[in-house]
C-alpha cells in the first residue's frame, strides 16, 4: 500500500481572449460625476465619429503582466549584446569608422523621435476614449521610451572613441538638417489625436518602418554594428506590435462611420508623403553610408512598399473605400533617384553638419551602377567623378551658400522633375499675399490643403538669416549648434579616420 | 488579386531558438518562401502565415506561449487576424 500525498490542483490558468478582457477591459468604469466629453475632451473636433469603441480589437491581447515579462526579457538580450561588444573592443570589428556616420545622424535624427513618440502617446493613452486603444497607447509610450534609453545606452558607446556624438539633444532642436525629422513630428504632435494615429500608427509605422529599420539594421548587422542591429530589431519588434494598432486604428475608424473615410483618405495622402520624404535620409544612409551597403534603396522601396504595401495593404483597404496614396506614383517615379538626391544635400553641407562624408569610392560607384542600371551612370556617376578628380588634386567641395527649403518637408528644393532628371522640382503657393516653396507636388498639396499651419515651420534657413542662430558667420552658427573641430566635414583625414587607422596599425600610434 | 493570393510576410530575427520556430513556420505553412538577410529571415507566402504552438514546442521540446513570438518578431506584412494560446494567424482580410 502507498500512500499518495495530496497534490495541489494545477492553477487553473484563464484562456488569453479572457485574460484579456478581465485585465484590460473590465477595469474601465463610466464616468459618474463628469459627462464624457468633459473626460475626454480631444476626440471630437476633427470630426471623426466613433459610435463604439469596443469595437476596438486588439489583436495582440496583451496584459500587464505578459508585457512586463516579454519586455525585460528583451532588454536582458539586448544588453548581453552591448555589454560584450563593449568588453570586446567591438568598436574596431566595424567595417569601417565611416559607418558611425550613419549612426550619428541616427541618434541626431530619430532618437528624439522617438522620445516625442514617448509623450504623444501617454497623452493619448489618457485620452482615447476606449480601454483597449487606451491601454495599447500606454503600452506604446513604454515602449518608445524604452527605445530612446536603450539608443542612448548603445550609441554612447562610440562616444568615447568618436566624434559628432556628444550633443545630439540640443542639435535636434538646432541643425538644418534635423528639421527634416523634428518638423515630421512637430506637425504630428500638434494634429488631432486620430490624425496622430494615422500620422504616426499607420503612415509612419505601418506603412514605412519597415523601410526604415528593417534593411538598415541588416545593413548594421553586416557592418559588425550587432548592438545597433539588437537594438533595431528590439525596437522593431515593438513595432510590429505598434504597427498592428495603427492598422487597427485605420480599420476601426473606417469601420465606425463612413463620414470618416474622406477625413482617413486626406491623412493618408498627406502622412504617406511626408513620411516618403522623411524616409529620404534613410534612402542615403542605405546606399552611401553603409562601408558594405546590403540592400539598396530601390530594392527596399520595390520590396517593402511596392510588394507589401501596394500589393497586399492597399486592396484590403479597397474594402473600405481608401485608395493608394495620392502622389504615390511620385514616388515610384523617384525610387531611382531619392538616395542620390538626398546624399549629395549631406556630402555638399557636411561641412555644417554633425557627421563627416566622403566621395563614393570605384567600387561603390560599380555597385551603384549596378543596382541602378537604367539611371546612375547617366545623372550621378559623373558627378562623383569630379568630386573624385577634384580630391586627387587636393581639393574638397562644399557648398557655401545657404540652400532654400521646402515650406513642408523642410529638405533642401534640390529634387528634380519627373519627365526632365536635370531641372530642379520647384513649386510656388501664394497665401496671405505672400509667396511660399515646396519641393514637389507632394508638399505643395500639403502646404495648400493647410497654409495657416505651415506658414509657422521654423525654417533653419530663415532663421539664420534673421539672426535668430547665433550670428551672422559660419563659425558662429556651428558654436550655436554645438558642432566641435572634427564632427563635420571631409572624412578622409578627420579625426575619426586618423584613430582608426592608428588602432589598426600600431606602428601610426602615438609615440612609436 | 484577392486576399488568398497577396503575399504576407514575418521576418524573424536569426537566432538559435528562432530556427526552431522558422522550421514549425515551414511545417505549417507550406506554401513559404525563406529570404536571408544579414540578422535577419524573411518569411513570405501567399494569402496567410499561421504559427502553432503544438508544432514549436515539439521541436523546441518544453513548452512555448504564442506571446514569446514577440521576442522573434522584428516586422510583418498582413493583418493579425488571430492571437490566443494556440495559434496566431497573419492574412489578408479581404
Amino acid at each position: 500500500m502507498s500512500i499518495e500525498s495530496p497534490r495541489a490542483a494545477p492553477r487553473k490558468k484563464l484562456p488569453l481572449k479572457e485574460r484579456y478582457a478581465l485585465l484590460t477591459r473590465d477595469l474601465d468604469w463610466e464616468p459618474s460625476y463628469v459627462d464624457r466629453e468633459q473626460l475626454y475632451p480631444f476626440t471630437r473636433y476633427e470630426g471623426i465619429k466613433v459610435h463604439d469603441w469596443d469595437g476596438w480589437q486588439d489583436p495582440f491581447r496583451l496584459t500587464v503582466d505578459a508585457y512586463c515579462k516579454y519586455q525585460a526579457e528583451k532588454d536582458r538580450r539586448l544588453y548581453a549584446v552591448l555589454d560584450g561588444f563593449a568588453q570586446g573592443q567591438g568598436h574596431l570589428t566595424l567595417s569601417d569608422a565611416s559607418y558611425l556616420n550613419s549612426i550619428k545622424l541616427f541618434i541626431q535624427a530619430v532618437t528624439p523621435l522617438e522620445y516625442a513618440a514617448h509623450r504623444h502617446f501617454a497623452f493619448l493613452a489618457r485620452h482615447l476614449e476606449g480601454p483597449a486603444p487606451r491601454f495599447a497607447a500606454l503600452c506604446q509610450s513604454i515602449d518608445e521610451l524604452r527605445h530612446t534609453q536603450t539608443q542612448i545606452h548603445t550609441i554612447s558607446n562610440y562616444n568615447k572613441y568618436y566624434s559628432g556624438f556628444h550633443s545630439w539633444s540640443k542639435m535636434h532642436d538646432r541643425v538644418w538638417y534635423l528639421a527634416i525629422s523634428k518638423s515630421f513630428f512637430d506637425d504630428a504632435m500638434s494634429a488631432g489625436p486620430f490624425e496622430f494615429l494615422i500620422a504616426i500608427s499607420f503612415s509612419f509605422e505601418y506603412l514605412l518602418t519597415n523601410l526604415l529599420f528593417v534593411p538598415f539594421m541588416s545593413g548594421a548587422s553586416f557592418n559588425g554594428d550587432t548592438p545597433t542591429m539588437s537594438f533595431g530589431f528590439s525596437a522593431q519588434s515593438d513595432e510590429s506590435r505598434h504597427m498592428t494598432l495603427g492598422l487597427e486604428a485605420i480599420k476601426f475608424l473606417l469601420e465606425q462611420d463612413e463620414d470618416n473615410v474622406p477625413i482617413i483618405q486626406d491623412w493618408v495622402d498627406k502622412w504617406f508623403w511626408r513620411a516618403y520624404r522623411l524616409s529620404g535620409l534613410v534612402a542615403a544612409m542605405m546606399d552611401y553610408m553603409l562601408p558594405k551597403p546590403v540592400m539598396s534603396w530601390k530594392e527596399a522601396f520595390e520590396l517593402y512598399f511596392e510588394d507589401q504595401m501596394l500589393g497586399g495593404l492597399f486592396p484590403d483597404l479597397d474594402f473600405y473605400g481608401i485608395r493608394p496614396p495620392r502622389h504615390v506614383d511620385d514616388a515610384i517615379a523617384e525610387k531611382e533617384h531619392l538616395s542620390h538626391q538626398v546624399y549629395k544635400i549631406l556630402h555638399n553641407f557636411s561641412s555644417v553638419a554633425a557627421f563627416t562624408t566622403k566621395t563614393p569610392d570605384h567600387v561603390h560607384l560599380d555597385w551603384l551602377s549596378e543596382q541602378y542600371p537604367g539611371t546612375f551612370d547617366t545623372y550621378y556617376r559623373p558627378t562623383w567623378e569630379k568630386h573624385q578628380r577634384i580630391e586627387a588634386g587636393g581639393g574638397r567641395m562644399f557648398f557655401r551658400g545657404l540652400p532654400q527649403q521646402c515650406q513642408v518637408c523642410q529638405l533642401a528644393i534640390s529634387f528634380t522633375e519627373q519627365d526632365d532628371r536635370r531641372k530642379i522640382s520647384f513649386r510656388r503657393s501664394e497665401f496671405r499675399s505672400e509667396t511660399f516653396h515646396t519641393c514637389s507636388n507632394g508638399c505643395k498639396w500639403i502646404f495648400d490643403r493647410e497654409p495657416e499651419k505651415y506658414v509657422q515651420a521654423w525654417l533653419p534657413v530663415h532663421q539664420i538669416l534673421k539672426g535668430d542662430c547665433g550670428g551672422p558667420t559660419i563659425p558662429d552658427v556651428l558654436a550655436w549648434y554645438g558642432i566641435q573641430t572634427g564632427d563635420n566635414g571631409e572624412y578622409n583625414g578627420s579625426p575619426d579616420e586618423q584613430f582608426w587607422r592608428a588602432w589598426h596599425n600600431p606602428s601610426l600610434r602615438h609615440g612609436e | 488579386m484577392n486576399a488568398a493570393h497577396r503575399q504576407v510576410s514575418i521576418d524573424v530575427q536569426e537566432s538559435e531558438e528562432n530556427r526552431v520556430l522558422i522550421e514549425a513556420i515551414e511545417a505549417d505553412n507550406p506554401e513559404v518562401t525563406i529570404r536571408h538577410l544579414p540578422g535577419l529571415i524573411k518569411l513570405q507566402a501567399p494569402g496567410q502565415i499561421v504559427i502553432n504552438r503544438e508544432s514549436v514546442e515539439q521541436r523546441l521540446g518544453h513548452e512555448w506561449e504564442t506571446g514569446e513570438f514577440q521576442l522573434a518578431i522584428v516586422s510583418y506584412t498582413g493583418n493579425v487576424s488571430e492571437w490566443d494560446d494556440d495559434q496566431i494567424i497573419v492574412k489578408w482580410e479581404h
